[in-house]
């Protein structure tokens, strides 16, 4: 392969590490039970954003559009938006509508509150979805900040005060729904009332049906969301965002919820914080079932340290994503030298080393590409390639393993079903790194040992 | 089940069943959740495999990020059209304009990788933001020397098949801009191919043992030196009329070459394409050699097809694509392998089409013009289809319901395309409806023959 090299950084962006926030706006409001999400700009972007997460979760997903004309964009996309949301009752009649702009419409200036305040007004009387709206111009972040600007507008618009309640809040940030289910495990093993938002682990990892379901089943319900309020704490799986913009921020603020923001629960030290803030809330000791997983990951790592140690890691996808996985590779030995992602929160830096003080001399690209990872990585010498799909063309390129985790995995079946949270998610991530490791160097070896 | 909207009811119809009347061409409905994408995503997919140009995306950077490396339109030399290029608009220039970080990424792309031209997309709001991408295109073309085509494809300007018109104006900009001196009395260009798993390569090969020069293939496994040179060949060959009958048009005003339209699905579609090629030249050797080609290459793969035929007789499928014409050659190829179509419809089909259509099927088909999961999903479960053809967002519908499925589309990575096409699809079918797994599916597991009470009701 050419690495095509940059004198002084390319102006374009080239083979991107990142989708648009309005993307990420749907993925959220896809973990909201009965929840159309409903995009307010052209057809095409709901129709690309649908295949995109279609490729991945291998499930039916449904994101509608307010379909602008030339007309529309001319004489802005009231009548489309009240005509879209009408015909959205009238074909899904779903619980919820969340509403998400693009750049289009974000352009053109439309007043999508007073839209919504309209659209209300000529319904009165009449029982209709809650109708939720988020601002994601895609010209601003990265699907990373649609989805944390989702999560706040559900909560913004949805969650209620009242009576205390000893409940805890888990707003878990992009992971898969595997991911999500493991969490539930977790958090209802400490016998805790909990709320999990956004909660997709139904709704793009559902089983075969016996008939058509306009909405798939599952999801954080409504009045979930609006008993967020009252719970007594929230766990914020969140590194990489403006922490005083989170959900979990406006609970804090709004309702006096304690919140704890923290990376995602990747590694067993990150595993071990999050059952730490559990503990803490239920008054509960970790159930003996977690003890038992620990001892299990903590025997793996010692059995595959030989093979894994100094190795020398690409890690790519979203910030939080590679803050989680960098703390998880630290632990075990293996050095990320490069990381890349298409966030520029500016707080990467940090993040990292706060989750892994251990590691240094690692190059992060923010706000970057694949290309421009391209050329550090053909400098960094590294031993495998550790994220999404998107890295399959650099990693035959440079004949290096691929372990495929995060988002999306498009040249492989189940990466609605990847594990990464957790003592198992953890022990999941290394026998996939460690096995990677060995193949590859048993395929390359002359000898072809059937020991390791 | 959740009922038809009203306003969509006049895009159904079942044939045979009531007079027919049938509204297409028309605007998706707001919040209807079509299938369908935007110019944007017409002007892009006939473009993409032209694979020495560089194709750079005007806009915030979704619109590159969806369509990266998206389609198997393979190539035989360059791949930089693989590359995913993005000037990835920040609300710093949606505010002062974008036309600087246009011009600046389009000469460094251009210095680094050499491209034979380029097409610069204009997504949403690039004409609201006021950035006159034609003059940029024009500065840099008089400045590197090679064609930079603007291609003027806002995605809310129209629907996919205006995308295909912005697409054939781009390249018709190229056309008549090399040397025909050296090309052949027998020669064509191949129209709307585009080269997904080597389709192109495959029905290049036939003309080639047929004895007809190929001038250029637009565009699968395009090149810009053979674009240039394409108003140098006798005849245009269009395929997929739904994309290219624009630039054939074209070139038949202003180059006075005649086309013709063919589809290479299915042995019947490819033998009379063939044909229909080897007749316009009534060339005595073409007709030989096309009369020997097609005799080979059917007595191939007849054994395969009649062993597939044999198991599949009487299963029923349901057909969506992008354009209709496609639908024409896919009820002929699966009657070819005893099978019934029960559903057909298409994102962009015409009026002649959609008659067409009710004319080629049995009573009681379904026809259906810019579609959605919801009515698909009611369809599928009414006639109880074995397998769906489509393309990726019409596959969860079908497998959650436990229905086999077959890529028709861009995406897909065998080639369906020419005579040993038909094989391929034989196998895919085969494949999907022949599996083991439906006995397991709730909604065959339930019922006597899979119909359960439940999806009746």
């Amino acid at each position: 392969m050419t690495v095509i090299e940059s004198k002084a950084g390319f102006t374009a962006t080239r083979n991107a590490c990142k989708l648009c926030t309005p993307f990420g706006a749907c993925m959220a409001y896809k973990g909201v039970r009965g929840a159309m999400p409903f995009l307010h700009g052209s057809q095409g972007c709901s129709t690309y954003i649908r295949r995109y997460m279609i490729s991945h979760f291998k499930e039916p997903v449904d994101i509608a559009s307010s379909n602008f004309t030339e007309d529309t964009a001319i004489f802005g996309g009231g009548k489309n938006f009240a005509l879209g949301l009408a015909n959205v009752i009238r074909q899904y009649n779903p619980e919820l509508i969340g509403i998400a702009t693009t750049c289009l419409s974000e352009t053109i200036g439309d007043d999508v509150p007073m839209m919504l305040k309209e659209f209300r007004k000529a319904f009165e009387g009449t029982e209709i979805p809650e109708l939720v709206h988020v601002s994601t111009p895609s010209y601003s972040g990265t699907h990373a900040d649609g989805f944390f600007a989702t999560l706040r507008a559900l909560v913004e618009g949805l969650a209620e005060g009242g009576v205390k309640r000893k409940a805890v809040n888990i707003i878990s940030g992009m992971i898969s729904p595997a991911d999500i289910r493991h969490l539930k495990d977790m958090v209802a093993s400490f016998g805790i009332e909990s709320v999990l938002l956004p909660d997709y682990s139904d709704t793009l990892d559902g089983p075969a049906w016996s008939e058509y379901h306009n909405l798939p089943e599952g999801g954080t319900t409504v009045d979930e969301i609006r008993s967020m309020g009252s719970a007594t704490q929230t766990v914020e799986f969140v590194s990489n965002w403006d922490l005083k913009k989170t959900a979990g921020a406006y609970l804090e603020n709004r309702f006096g919820v304690k919140n704890h923001a923290m990376p995602l629960p990747i590694g067993l030290r990150q595993t071990d914080r999050f059952l730490d803030v559990l503990e803490e809330a239920s008054g509960m000791d970790t159930p003996e079932r977690y003890v038992a997983e620990r001892g299990r990951l903590i025997d793996a790592y010692v059995d595959a340290h030989k093979y894994i140690f100094d190795k020398r890691a690409v890690v790519f996808g979203e910030e939080d994503f590679i803050t989680g996985i960098v703390s998880f590779l630290a632990e075990v030995g293996i050095r990320p030298v490069v990381v890349l992602s298409g966030g520029n929160s500016g707080n990467l830096r940090e993040s990292i080393a706060e989750v892994a003080p251990e590691i240094s001399g690692i190059e992060i690209l923010d706000g970057s590409d694949f290309e421009d990872m391209a050329e550090e990585v053909a400098k960094a010498n590294p031993d495998i390639l550790i994220g999404n799909s998107k890295g399959y063309t650099l990693a035959r390129a440079l004949d290096l393993p691929l372990v495929r985790v995060g988002f999306p995995v498009h040249d492989r079946i189940g990466g609605a079903r990847l594990l990464h949270v957790g003592y198992k998610g953890a022990l999941s991530l290394l026998d996939s790194i460690a096995n990677a490791i060995i193949d590859h160097r048993q395929r390359n070896d002359d000898w072809g040992y059937t020991y390791m | 089940m959740a009922d038809i909207l009203d306003t969509r009811k006049a895009q159904i119809h079942r044939t045979g069943l009531e007079p027919f009347e049938m509204a297409c061409e028309k605007n998706s409905l707001a919040g209807s959740v079509s299938q369908r994408a935007c110019v944007f995503c017409g002007s892009r997919v006939v473009l993409y495999p032209i694979v020495d140009a560089l194709h750079l995306i005007h806009g915030p950077v979704g619109c590159a990020s969806y369509t990266w490396d998206i389609r198997g339109a393979t190539s035989t030399g360059p791949r930089l059209h693989r590359m995913s290029f993005s000037t990835d608009l920040q609300e710093k220039e949606v505010i002062f304009g974008g036309e600087k970080k246009l011009y600046e990424s389009l000469v460094e792309l251009i210095d680094a990788y050499e491209p034979k031209a380029a097409f610069v997309y204009s997504t949403c709001i690039v004409g609201i933001i006021g950035d006159d991408i034609e003059a940029i295109c024009r500065r840099v073309e008089a400045e590197k020397g090679i064609p930079v085509l603007p291609v003027m494809s806002e995605g809310f300007k129209g629907t996919k098949k205006d995308g295909y018109k912005a697409a054939c104006d781009a390249i018709a900009k190229l056309v008549g801009t090399g040397d025909i001196s050296d090309i052949s009395d027998l020669s064509i260009n191949i129209l709307g191919d585009f080269n997904i798993a080597g389709e192109t390569n495959i029905i290049r090969e036939y003309y080639e043992k047929m004895g007809i020069e190929v001038v250029a293939t637009v565009t699968g496994d395009g090149r810009v030196d053979q674009i240039r040179k394409a108003h140098g060949a006798k005849l245009n060959v269009v395929q997929c009329s739904g994309s290219m009958t624009h630039l054939a048009k074209m070139m038949e005003e202003k180059y006075g070459i005649p086309y013709i339209r063919v589809s290479y699905v299915g042995i019947e579609d490819t033998s009379k394409a063939l044909y229909d090629v080897a007749e316009y030249f009534g060339n005595d050797e073409v007709m030989s050699n096309t009369s020997k080609l097609v005799e080979e290459e059917v007595s191939r793969i007849m054994p395969f097809v009649r062993k597939c035929r044999k198991d599949l007789k009487g299963k029923k499928a349901a057909i969506y694509t992008g354009g209709a014409f496609k639908t024409f050659s896919l009820i002929r190829s699966l009657r070819s392998l005893g099978m019934k179509t029960v559903i057909v419809g298409s994102q962009t089909g015409s009026k002649e089409e959609y008659e067409y259509l009710r004319e080629l099927s049995d009573e009681g088909t379904i026809l259906v013009d810019d579609t959605n999961p919801v009515e698909l999903s009611k369809f599928v479960q009414e006639k109880d289809a074995d397998i769906f053809i489509g393309g990726v967002k019409e596959r969860p519908i079908a497998f959650k319901l436990g229905i086999g499925f077959c890529d028709h589309n861009h995406e897909r990575k065998i080639p369906l395309a020419g005579f040993i096409g038909m094989e391929t699809f034989a196998r895919e079918v085969y494949g999907s409806v022949m599996s083991p797994v439906w006995q397991f599916v709730p909604r065959k597991a339930r019922g006597a023959g899979g119909k359960s009470e439940e999806v009746v009701a």
